[in-house]
């Protein structure tokens, strides 16, 4: 019950929003109404969490209802350690963006209450995805984010409707995400027709891990599933919506873009494709490491030789989504507990960048780096800011990103050293891309252009502080989130049935050390 | 004393058995249609079209009423598979849960259309239809017709009478009665395309391209039926089947028949490659009428098209079955790809109900039938889910048409129609819903109809059918997505289009077609339920 309330609250704050007459006293009647709606839905989320117990592997809070009788649905919700990090990680990003997003200059000044309604929507179906349980109501919602992304990169985003402006990168981002969500329909119409071969058709997570399906049948639906969740994710070479999407949309679009729904896709990966093709899942494994690995190393790349900060952001965001990929399809519970919190840790640095970024391009008048120069010597916090979630990015130690990155690569390393040697290279080529584009817009002599960039606002130093908090914070100690994930993790590790690989030298170890005492093996 | 006499010496003749109340529906909207003859005839002519508008729709109303009437009270069969409804009228029509479901929609379209039929406020007090046909366009006679104010009223008897072919079209079981229906059908739908009030030539090219190719069309049905009273010996479905289960004659002439009776029918829905009359119709017509002719045409020719397939020649379905595939990827491919390079709005509609028509085509094909005992969705009942949410968001994306005007009436060039969602956002909110929906997205009725034939394909054995499908959806989206841009992402050229403000009538019908196209996307419960409980053909 609390789960859908948690999703309903910001979807009619949406529809209250869409309803007010806009522009009579200003925008503050709807900006205030924004941002209350998404801080309720935070604070219900920490009811959520205080009633979540984190031992526990399975899902909980959950309700089901009969939804459509014909096909099996069910409006069925329940967390688990994976979903809960994940519905925190929106509603937590909700506020912070609409807080950060109120002055956004939009090509339609009426246009805020709108803006801020979509918003809303995405924050509510996104919370409803990861919550969904059913199948069926998970594709629903999945598709369902598509519609108000659409409209706020279309209606928001960029200056120009010419090609390649605005809508140009509203129709590439919905029709790349549309096909890969039609191959994904036609496995769910698969999904239907093998459990109605075997009773009554369900659609519900539970009765569809127990599925009995030929080899075949499994490879085809798993490959429908992994079409959707890799062009969401974005994997190479699937990868090419986001970069244009991200360079036309405004800062807050692009948080929930890539911090938010975007991690639906990888979400999918492991709720939906492991659980429900465990086999298909390890047939395939080699390939989707493979293009994680070269999605790592090829965004990197081309985020050096970008130009557009946005599309810097993006391209770093394509790298990141390589190393959460590869830790899930390793298969070891150190890898995947790594990719749950880095799509956590990634979602709030990228959040922190897109937004300060978005602050410098609005008042710079320009995307490009090679337009900025010496900002730091006018705008010390901004440019420190920048510093900070550039370092996460990058993955520094004693930030938050570095642990799930190290946890990845631990994990990886057990399964395969060429993978995770060659991953390990997207960390030099991160310190690269985010160095260089500091060392440009921050350091040097001043450009003339740049000295109208003026430094950060209260408001959005208040909108940027509790990400910045969590980047440091869970840099020093993560092991809160780990608890909450673990227990999940093993869950569906143990589905798999691949279990970690058992160490090569502890035998040993432990044959010639019976006598040592046993508090020695705790370390890492 | 004579009587008893002739009585000896010939034969008893027994009186035809007829179901008035199975029935009813189809006498009720037959009396309304004749009752608005008499009306044309004796009322005078100041209030005439109020007094015709207004009977049309209470007698769709109570044909629908007694439609609901009918369905609670059909027979139930459990065996060999679940249905319900029996044959009627002496075996020329078949009363059964699926074509009583059609009746339904067919009657819910046509109360829209009538709707939309009897607005009068965006020309002005007069309605869509021309003064008087027989001017010349242009004339002098047409301009003294407008200020005389005169209206055909007819057009009301007129599309109850196609309304009443639909419904016969959708029941029959005997070859020669779905013949005749589908002559009633047409004939009133030829005369209604040529009534448009403005652009006079382009409606009475329509009409007369629609009347020459549907004849042409109406005759390779007929033919086909010859055939198959030569194959079989009788005109009854349920006799044909027969025939064709035991192989009793010659292969050659199953095979023409088949043939020749499926190019009628895929004529009638605009399938291709017999489609190509649906985009200058549909273009051509006076938009009510198109949005009649959408919504409710293809309803009634693809029930009628199930019924021979599936009853009549159901024992050859691996004869047909890969014809008719070829032509559903033909047809969605087609539809979705032409659409795009399109600049007139009703154009545009017409390929995209090309494509729908592939989309069906995809659930027909499937030929699931279910099994006995279990409560899956099959290929009847994907369908009749999916021509209700097509039909609904048809009528009201062709009622949207009507609302954006110039001084020349309708504007329907693309171009024309950008920063539409600027000027007035709630018309081009309603128009982005029904292109959502046509384009699949969830939490709108296009999505679940989607689903449906979707997964009656994959039962029937047709996967990668399926995968087809849903690769020429996306190819379809793009074009439906191309109009949200152009409403909502693009600034007005010029003036930009002007909204009329319609009478209740016309805002009722685009409310119901939202509400309707949503409501079917969030709870399909409903109306699935009745398309599944509808069972299958009664033979």
């Amino acid at each position: 019950m609390i789960l859908s309330i948690l999703a309903a609250i910001p979807i009619a704050g949406a529809l209250l929003l869409a309803l007010l007459p806009r522009g009579r006293g200003g925008h503050l009647p709807a900006k205030a109404i924004a941002l209350s709606v998404s801080l309720v839905t935070l604070a219900v989320s920490f009811v959520v969490l205080a009633r979540f117990d984190v031992g526990d592997g399975g899902y909980q809070l959950t309700s089901t209802h009969e939804w459509i009788a014909a096909f099996g649905a069910h409006y069925a919700v329940g967390v688990n350690g994976i979903a809960l990090t994940l519905v925190l990680l929106t509603t937590i990003l909700a506020p912070i963006v609409i807080l950060a997003s109120f002055d956004d200059r939009l090509p339609d000044p009426r246009g805020t209450n709108a803006y801020l309604a979509w918003m809303l929507a995405v924050e509510g179906l996104a919370i409803g995805a990861f919550t969904a349980t059913d199948a069926f109501l998970f594709y629903v919602l999945f598709e369902a984010t598509l519609i108000p992304l659409y409209f706020l990169i279309g209606t928001f985003g960029g200056p120009t409707t010419t090609p390649g402006g605005r809508s140009y990168a509203a129709v590439k981002f919905l029709i790349y995400n549309l096909v890969g969500g039609l191959l994904m329909l036609a496995a769910i119409v698969g999904l239907y027709v093998v459990s109605s071969r075997q009773g009554d058709a369900s659609y519900l997570l539970t009765d569809l891990t127990d599925l009995d399906m030929s080899r075949t049948t499994e490879r085809l639906l798993f490959c429908g599933f992994m079409a959707a969740f890799a062009i969401k994710a974005p994997l190479w070479p699937l990868h090419t919506w986001l970069p244009d999407a991200a360079a036309q949309s405004t800062p807050g679009t692009s948080v929930l873009m890539v911090s938010v729904v975007d991690k639906i896709g990888t979400f999918g990966m492991i709720t939906w494709c492991l659980n429900l093709f465990p086999e298909a899942a390890d047939w395939a494994s080699p390939v989707i490491m493979t293009l994680a690995v070269v999605s790592i190393v090829y965004g990197a790349l081309l985020a050096i030789g970008q130009d557009d900060i946005r599309r810097l952001i993006a391209f770093t965001s394509v790298s990141h989504f390589g190393f959460i990929i590869l830790g899930i399809f390793a298969f070891t519970s150190t890898s995947m507990a790594g990719s749950t919190l880095y799509m956590f840790n990634h979602g709030l640095s990228t959040a922190a960048l897109f937004i300060v970024t978005g602050i410098m391009v609005s008042r710079r008048g320009s995307a490009r780096i090679s337009d900025f120069g010496g900002v730091q010597k006018i705008a010390p916090i901004l440019s420190g800011v920048l510093l900070l979630a550039g370092l996460s990015s990058l993955s520094l130690p004693g930030l938050a990103p570095f642990v799930s990155e190290f946890l990845v690569l631990a994990g990886t390393f057990t399964v395969s050293i060429p993978a995770a040697a060659v991953a390990t290279l997207g960390i030099v080529l991160a310190a690269l891309y985010i160095l260089i584009m500091y060392q440009r817009t921050m350091t040097g002599p001043l450009d003339p252009g740049s000295a109208g960039v003026t430094d950060l606002e209260p408001r959005e130093i208040a909108a940027l502080t509790p990400a910045i908090m969590l980047i440091i914070g869970l840099g020093f100690f993560p092991q809160p989130v780990l608890n909450a994930i673990n227990p999940a993790i093993d869950t569906v590790v143990s589905h798999i049935g691949k279990g970690d690989p058992a160490p090569r030298t502890p035998t040993l170890i432990t044959e010639h050390s019976k006598d040592v005492p046993t508090d020695e093996e705790g370390g890492h | 004393m004579i009587t008893t006499f002739i009585s000896a010496e010939l034969p008893p003749i027994d009186a035809p058995t007829i179901e008035y109340s199975l029935l009813g529906p189809l006498f009720i909207v037959t009396g309304v249609a004749v009752l608005g003859v008499l009306v044309e005839a004796f009322w005078p002519r100041a209030s005439r079209f109020v007094v015709q508008a207004v009977l049309a729709v209470v007698g769709i109303v109570a044909a629908l009423a007694d439609t609901v009437w009918v369905y609670t009270d059909l027979d139930r069969i459990d065996a060999p598979l679940q249905a319900r409804g029996q044959v009627a009228g002496e075996g020329a029509l078949t009363v059964d849960g699926p074509g009583v479901f059609t009746w339904g929609i067919l009657l819910v379209f046509g109360l829209m259309s009538m709707l939309l039929f009897a607005e009068r406020r965006l020309e002005g007090g007069l309605s869509a239809f021309t003064g008087r046909a027989a001017d010349a366009p242009g004339s002098s006679a047409e301009a003294q017709a407008v200020q005389l104010r005169v209206e055909h009223t007819e057009v009301f008897p007129l599309a109850l009478f196609a309304l009443v072919g639909m419904m016969l079209f959708a029941t029959s079981n005997d070859l020669l009665t779905m013949f005749v229906a589908l002559e009633v059908l047409s004939l009133p739908l030829y005369l209604l395309c040529a009534l448009a009030r403005r652009r006079r030539l382009l409606s009475q090219e329509a009409a007369l391209k629609y009347f020459l190719l549907g004849a042409f069309s109406s005759v390779f049905f007929l033919y086909g039926i010859a055939l198959a009273y030569g194959y079989s010996g009788s005109f009854e479905l349920s006799a044909i089947d027969t025939a064709v289960t035991n192989r009793t004659g010659g292969e050659n002439m199953l095979l023409a028949s088949i043939a020749l009776m499926a190019v009628g029918l895929l004529f009638k829905i605009g399938a291709a490659p017999f489609h190509t009359w649906t985009p200058d119709v549909y273009q051509g017509a006076p938009t009510p009428v198109t949005a009649f002719m959408a919504a409710g045409t293809k309803a009634a020719a693809f029930l009628a098209l199930l019924r021979v397939f599936y009853v009549g020649f159901g024992g050859s379905q691996w004869d047909w079955r890969p014809t008719i595939v070829a032509i559903a990827i033909i047809t969605m491919f087609l539809g979705a790809v032409v659409s795009i390079s399109q600049t007139d709005v009703k154009r545009m509609l017409a390929y995209s109900s090309i494509a729908h028509a592939g989309f069906l085509l995809v659930g027909f094909v499937g030929v699931y039938a279910g099994v006995a005992g279990s409560d899956r969705i099959t290929s009847v009942s994907s369908v009749l889910f999916y021509l209700a949410v097509y039909g609904l968001s048809s009528i009201g994306a062709f009622a949207v048409v009507t609302l954006v005007r110039d001084s020349g009436g309708e504007t329907t060039h693309l171009s024309k129609w950008a920063g539409l969602g600027r000027t007035s956002p709630l018309l081009a909110g309603s128009f982005a819903i029904f292109m959502l929906s046509f384009a699949g997205i969830p939490l709108t009725g296009g999505f679940i109809g989607k689903w449906g034939v979707f997964s009656a394909a994959y039962a029937g054995g047709f996967w990668w059918l399926v995968v087809i499908g849903v690769m020429i959806s996306a190819l379809a989206a793009y074009f439906y997505v191309r109009v949200i841009v152009l409403m909502f992402f693009t600034d007005p050229v010029g003036d930009g289009p002007t909204v009329a403000v319609p009478s209740v009538l016309t805002t009722v019908v685009i409310v119901v077609a939202v509400v309707g196209t949503v409501g079917l996307g969030i709870i399909p419960g409903p109306v699935l339920d009745l398309a599944q409980h509808a069972g299958a053909f009664v033979r």
